[in-house]
C-alpha cells in the first residue's frame, strides 16, 4: 500500500529533481572535504553551509506549497512552524554545551544561570537526548498547526481572515519568545552550540554532513508531497481549492481534509527549521517576526505555486539574489524584493517552474499538432499518387 | 393539511412540515410543509424570491430552520446535521451555477464524486478498481462525455458542464437528488435531451427540480408544486397548477 502510494510521484520532473539533490548531497561535501583549499573546484566551508541554509528554506517553502497550492490556504504564519522546530533542536544543542558555557554549569544553559534559576524548567527535560528533540521538532510544530487548524478550519475561517489570523499567530509566538521569562533565552534567543551527535558543530565535516542531510531530507519530503497531491487526497485538496462547497456538498469532510495538509505542512516546516538552526549557529525569536512568513510566500510565488519544484526553484533563486544583492547593494535589496514579487505576480503569475512547464506542454501539443497534420496530408497525397 | 402530512412521514422520503427561516426579518420560508415519496420526480417553480434555493439549502444543512421539522427516510432529522453528513446520507445536490472541479479532468471530477470512503486516509491509498472505473465509464457514456474524458473540466461548453454535474451526483449514488435550475442557459436542443436524462435518472432514485423553464417542466409531465413567498401556493399536475387562480395572479401573469 506504502510502496504503491510513493510510487506514483515518480514522474520524469521529480525524479530528475531527486537525482540532483541526491548528486548535490555527494559533490557539495566531497568537493570541500577531498579538494584542498587552492583547487579551482574546492567549495570553501561557509558556502556549503550556505547552500544548506538554502535548503532548509526551500524545504519550508515546499511546506507552505503543499498548503497554499494545493489547498489555497494561504499561510502568512509558516515561518512559526519552522522556528519552533528550530527552537527544539537549539534546545537540544543548548543542553549538549553541558559545563562547557561561560558559567560552567553542567545542567543549566548559561542564559538561565544569568537570571538566577536554579532548576531546569520542565519543559527542557529530555532535551539532552537526540531522539526525544528529534521528536519533538515535529510534534510541536505539528500540534500547534492541528489545534490551531482544528478551531480555524471547524469555523470555516477561509481566505484573507485566514491569512491574518496565521500572522497573528506568529506575532503573538514572537511576543512570547523575547520574554525572558518564557525560559527560551529571550531576545537572545539560543546561540553558541558546541557540538551535535558528539560531533563539534564548526567542523568542517559536520557542516557538510549537515549539507547533506537537508539535501537528503529535501529530497524525501518531496517525494512525500508528491504522493500526497497525486493520490486521490490531493485530488480532493484541489478540489478544496477550487469549489470549497461542492466538495463538502459531495459529502468530503471538508475540515478534515484541510486539517491533515496543514499538519503534515507544519511538521516539514518544523524539520526545515531543525536542520537550519545547526547549520547558522543561533535561533532567536526573530525568526518569528511576521515579515519572515510573508518572504516565504514570494519564494513559492516566484518558483511557481502547485508546482512542487517551483518553491524549491524559487527559495533557492531569492535567497542566492538575496545574498549577492546584500553583498552588492545592501540599501536595495528591499525594494529588489518587492519589485520581484509584482513583477510575478502581474507578468509569471504561474511562476518561474510554472511558466516554464507551460511552455513545453504548449510546444509539445504544437508539435502533436503539426504531426497530425503531415499524417492527414501524407494519407490525402497517396491516393493521388496511386491515380 | 397538516394532519394529513404526518400520517405520511413514516413512509416518506423527505418531509418538510412547518419549516420557516427568516434572514434579517425577512421570511424566506413560512411554514412550508411538502413530502416526496420514495421515486417520486417532482418539479417546484415560484417567483424569485419564492425561497426555493432556500429550501434547498435547508435539506442540504447549509441552513438551519427556524422552526419546523425535516426529515429524511422517515426518521432522520437533517436539521442537527452538517453538509457533508447529508451528502453521505443519500442527498445529492445540483447548483444553479454549475460548479464543478475546473482544474480537474472530466473523469478526476467522477472519480471524486464517487460514493467510496471520504476520509483523508482512504481517499489517500485509495486505488483505482475495476469496478469502479466501470462505474466511472458507465456514467460517462450516461452525460454523454466519453469522448471528452480526459479534457480539463473548464474546457467544456456551460451545457456540458451541467451534465458532468448531474454525472457527478449520479457517481454519488444519492437517493434523493435535488436540482436547481438545470435548463438555465442551456439551447433547446439541451433542454430537450436535458428533460430525458432526468427522466432517466428519476427511475432509480427521487428527484426533486427547481425550474423557471415552463416548457421543461412540461416536458417532464410530473407532478408540481409552487411556492410563493415561502410557502406552498398550490400542488399537483402543470395543468392543474397553470390553472390556479393564485398561481396565475402570483407567476404566470406576471
Amino acid at each position: 500500500m506504502i510502496t504503491s502510494f510513493l510510487l506514483k510521484s515518480l514522474d520524469r520532473s521529480i525524479v530528475v529533481v531527486v537525482a540532483i539533490l541526491l548528486g548535490l548531497a555527494i559533490a557539495i561535501p566531497a568537493l570541500n572535504l577531498l579538494t584542498a583549499p587552492d583547487h579551482p573546484l574546492h567549495v570553501p566551508t561557509f558556502l556549503v553551509s550556505l547552500f544548506g541554509k538554502y535548503l532548509t528554506y526551500a524545504l519550508l517553502a515546499l511546506a507552505l506549497d503543499l498548503v497554499w497550492g494545493f489547498c489555497g490556504i494561504l499561510s502568512l504564519g509558516h515561518a512559526a512552524f519552522f522556528a519552533l522546530g528550530g527552537y527544539a533542536m537549539g534546545m537540544y544543542l543548548m543542553r549538549q554545551i553541558g559545563a562547557r558555557g561561560s558559567y560552567g554549569n553542567p545542567l543549566l544553559p548559561d542564559f538561565m544561570v544569568f537570571l538566577n534559576w536554579k532548576e531546569l524548567p520542565w519543559f527542557w527535560q529530555g532535551f539532552d537526548m537526540f531522539w526525544f528533540a528529534a521528536l519533538m521538532v515535529v510534534l510541536v510544530p505539528g500540534l500547534l498547526a492541528f489545534v490551531f487548524g482544528w478551531f480555524a478550519f471547524r469555523s470555516r475561517v477561509n481566505g484573507v481572515y485566514l491569512s491574518i489570523i496565521t500572522q497573528a499567530m506568529t506575532y503573538a509566538l514572537l511576543l512570547a519568545f523575547f520574554r525572558n521569562d518564557m525560559g527560551f533565552g529571550g531576545n537572545n534567543g539560543l546561540t553558541d552550540f558546541k557540538d551535535i551527535l558528539g560531533f563539534n558543530i564548526q567542523a568542517d565535516g559536520t557542516r557538510a554532513a549537515l549539507f547533506a542531510a537537508s539535501a537528503l531530507t529535501l529530497a524525501l519530503c518531496l517525494v512525500l508531497t508528491t504522493a500526497i497531491v497525486r493520490s486521490k487526497y490531493g485530488k480532493v485538496l484541489v478540489a478544496v481549492r477550487d469549489a470549497e462547497s461542492r466538495t463538502r456538498f459531495l459529502g468530503y469532510r471538508v475540515e478534515h481534509i484541510k486539517l491533515f495538509a496543514f499538519t503534515v505542512s507544519a511538521m516539514m516546516a518544523g524539520i526545515a527549521g531543525a536542520l537550519y538552526v545547526p547549520q547558522v549557529g543561533i535561533i532567536n525569536p526573530g525568526e518569528f517576526e511576521p515579515g519572515n512568513s510573508i518572504e516565504v510566500v514570494i519564494w513559492t510565488a516566484v518558483g511557481g505555486r502547485g508546482t512542487l519544484i517551483g518553491p524549491i526553484v524559487g527559495a533557492i533563486l531569492v535567497n542566492g539574489g538575496k545574498s549577492i544583492f546584500t553583498a552588492a547593494f545592501p540599501e536595495f535589496w528591499l525594494f529588489a524584493l518587492g519589485g520581484l514579487f509584482v513583477f510575478v505576480t502581474l507578468f509569471l503569475p504561474k511562476g518561474v517552474v510554472g511558466t516554464a512547464s507551460a511552455y513545453l506542454a504548449r510546444r509539445k501539443a504544437h508539435r502533436r499538432a503539426a504531426d497530425a497534420e503531415n499524417a492527414r496530408d501524407n494519407l490525402v497525397a497517396e491516393p493521388m499518387a496511386a491515380e | 393539511m397538516n394532519q394529513t402530512i404526518s400520517q405520511t412521514k413514516p413512509k416518506s422520503l423527505l418531509y418538510l412540515d412547518g419549516v420557516s427561516v427568516s434572514f434579517d426579518g425577512f421570511k424566506a420560508l413560512n411554514s412550508l410543509s411538502f413530502v416526496i415519496e420514495p421515486g417520486e420526480l417532482r418539479a417546484i417553480i415560484g417567483p424569485n424570491g419564492a425561497g426555493k434555493t432556500t429550501m434547498m439549502d435547508i435539506i442540504t444543512g447549509k441552513t438551519r430552520p427556524d422552526e419546523g421539522q425535516v426529515f429524511f427516510k422517515g426518521d432522520i432529522d437533517l436539521t442537527k446535521r452538517d453538509e457533508a453528513e447529508i451528502a453521505s446520507l443519500g442527498i445529492g445536490r445540483k447548483f444553479q451555477k454549475p460548479t464543478v472541479f475546473e482544474s480537474h479532468t472530466i473523469w478526476d471530477n467522477l472519480e471524486l464524486a464517487l460514493n467510496r470512503s471520504r476520509g483523508v486516509f482512504p481517499t489517500l491509498f485509495y486505488r483505482l478498481t475495476a469496478g469502479d472505473k466501470a462505474r466511472i465509464e458507465e456514467i460517462l457514456s450516461t452525460v454523454r462525455l466519453s469522448a471528452r474524458r480526459d479534457d480539463l473540466a473548464a474546457n467544456l461548453s456551460h451545457g456540458q458542464k451541467q451534465w458532468l454535474e448531474i454525472g457527478m451526483l449520479l457517481a454519488q449514488e444519492p437517493e434523493l437528488l435535488l436540482v436547481d435550475e438545470p435548463v438555465a442557459g442551456m439551447t433547446d436542443a439541451e433542454t430537450a435531451e436535458t428533460a430525458i436524462l432526468l427522466k432517466e435518472i428519476a427511475r432509480t432514485r427521487s428527484v426533486v427540480v427547481v425550474e423557471h423553464d415552463m416548457g421543461f417542466i412540461r416536458e417532464l409531465g410530473v407532478k408540481v408544486t409552487c411556492l410563493a413567498e415561502g410557502a406552498v401556493l398550490a400542488e399537483g399536475s402543470i395543468d392543474f397548477v397553470s390553472s390556479d387562480a393564485k398561481v396565475i395572479e402570483n407567476y404566470l401573469g406576471r
